[in-house]
């Protein structure tokens, strides 16, 4: 209902809507090029070849995108804590958690979704995947439970916002930081870093563990295979952990008292 | 001229304020920087000497990059949604009625910005940046003075980027759209995904052409000691200030017929 509202609100100015869409779907676009124009200049990254980091960056930024879509509002709760406009929110018969996702709903965040699965489908197109049951049905459990990491991500960032109004951008950092990380061959980066996003954040479970088992290749950082079917698992604890971190926020919330 | 130095002292405390936030800034920067960094080093090991830069090079580039964020506002002036928000409703009336100039106004407060996230969000990325991997630095202090006179120039390209941006609202009232063609333009012709110098044909000649270049790529290459200290090292000021003046005075002009021509919102 509040999604309803902002959508509405949006359609008032009709012609920057047009173009906040059109550009949305072009900034993630432009993300792309610059893979293509890597792939200009080399025939492989970290060993993998031009399709299969396709593969990885369609199904990390599909799942972004549709957590970017439904709590990427989550970010500018900071400002509403921080000049008391929560309260608002608060006296309003509806989850809270709700309504600050809703807040400001940006449709044009739906240009993000579409670009990630262009991207996947062509990947899908240029693979030569040997396609098994278990294969076919993880790919699309992999795209919702990496929505569910990535918004769990967001909701204990938004949590901190409770304490430290201003530090919005350190969810980003784990958020845009962790789809752009999520992009590229885990070969590539130092071994701490994937230990780090496999058992501290569990970003790995995104997309990386799973794509890399359609792939055919070898988990990273010594992690067992069948960590692979763990994202269903990992985005049920994230979510438990978002949910207790959320409450604890709420509970600590003081107004401004202005 | 004491008001705006006063106005730039403002805008210099105003960003000091919120550390927590500027913390919180290069806590993101770093991150970025590291994903960046890796990325470039798989890049480089494939293709060593790639755009003519080093393995050195090209680290020193992503951590420059992340640096100059804010300073040069390549992903935002950091004032724009400020003035878009006193132009929507109807606020800049007042601001108008003051006894400076607008343009002036804004530039010498987004100038005392982009001094503190220099200090604030610059320095400290950058040196995080060197002390894990190996970058190039440059050879004497002569080049960090070049350095610090190209991220001036680059900041000032910046400012009338975003503030031509801002002057858009006046006729389409939200800004929106615009900041988001600006925004797009900034975080792919400014060269901090890639840059510019690895751009294929066309599309590399275009993009160093495009006054986004003046914002990382003319920096970071004054820094790398790509134009020497003479002639091209003054040709590549010259760049930059061309665009400087070129954008500001269309700044200037879209103010004017929008002060001359627009109704203000009341409310």
């Amino acid at each position: 209902m509040v999604a309803g509202m902002w959508i509405r609100s949006t359609m008032t100015y009709r012609s920057s809507f047009v173009l906040t869409l059109v550009t949305s779907f072009c900034v993630t676009f432009f993300d792309f090029v610059v893979i293509l124009l890597m792939f200009g200049q080399v025939r492989g990254l970290g060993g993998f070849s031009f399709a299969e980091v396709a593969l990885l960056y369609g199904t990390a930024g599909t799942s972004f995108g549709i957590a970017d879509l439904t709590m990427g509002s989550l970010q500018r709760m900071g400002k509403r804590v921080r000049d008391g406009s929560l309260d608002t929110f608060l006296m309003r018969p509806a989850p809270l958690l709700a309504q600050v996702a809703a807040d400001k709903f940006a449709l044009r965040r739906f240009g993000r979704v579409a670009q990630g699965l262009l991207v996947l489908v062509w990947s899908l197109v240029l693979l030569d995947v040997e396609w098994t049951p278990l294969r076919a049905v993880l790919l699309p459990v992999t795209v919702v439970c990496g929505a569910v990491i990535f918004g769990a991500v967001m909701v204990v960032g938004a949590s901190a916002l409770f304490w430290m109004q201003d530090a919005a951008e350190v969810t980003n950092s784990f958020t845009y930081g962790g789809n752009t990380l999520l992009q590229y061959p885990p070969t590539i980066f130092a071994q701490e870093l994937v230990r780090g996003v496999v058992y501290v954040v569990p970003l790995a479970f995104v997309s990386w563990l799973p794509a890399l088992y359609v792939l055919g290749r070898p988990a990273p950082a010594g992690v067992p295979e069948w960590a692979a079917f763990a994202s269903p698992l990992v985005a049920a604890v994230s979510c438990g952990v978002a949910g207790l971190a959320w409450r604890a926020g709420i509970r600590s919330y003081r107004s401004t008292g202005s | 001229m004491r008001l705006y130095a006063m106005v730039a002292a403002g805008g210099f405390r105003r960003f000091a304020t919120y550390r927590v936030a500027t913390a919180a800034g290069v806590f993101t920067n770093s991150v970025f920087g590291f994903v960046l960094s890796y990325t470039y080093i798989a890049l480089w090991d494939e293709r060593p000497r790639l755009g003519g830069y080093s393995m050195d090079d090209a680290l020193a580039y992503v951590w420059i990059g992340q640096a100059l964020i804010t300073v040069c506002g390549l992903m935002g002036g950091g004032f724009e949604d400020e003035l878009i928000e006193r132009i929507r409703t109807g606020d800049i009336a007042v601001d108008l009625y003051r006894p400076a100039d607008l343009q002036a106004w804004w530039f010498s407060a987004n100038a005392g910005r982009s001094a503190y996230q220099l200090l604030g969000r610059g320095v400290a990325p950058m040196a995080l940046g060197a002390l894990v991997f190996d970058f190039t630095l440059p050879s004497g202090p002569g080049r960090w003075l070049a350095f610090l006179l190209a991220v001036a120039l680059g900041s000032t390209v910046g400012f009338a980027l975003w503030y031509l941006v801002a002057m858009s609202a006046f006729w389409l009232l939200d800004g929106q759209g615009v900041v988001q063609v600006a925004w797009l333009g900034g975080l792919f012709f400014s060269g901090m995904l890639l840059p510019l110098n690895v751009f294929p044909g066309a599309l590399g000649e275009l993009a160093r052409m495009l006054p986004w270049a003046s914002l990382l790529q003319v920096p970071a290459d004054v820094y790398l000691g790509r134009y020497g200290t003479g002639r091209e090292l003054a040709g590549a000021y010259a760049f930059q200030g061309c665009w400087a003046l070129v954008l500001l005075g269309a700044g200037r002009a879209a103010q004017a017929a929008a002060t001359r021509k627009v109704v203000v919102q009341g409310g």
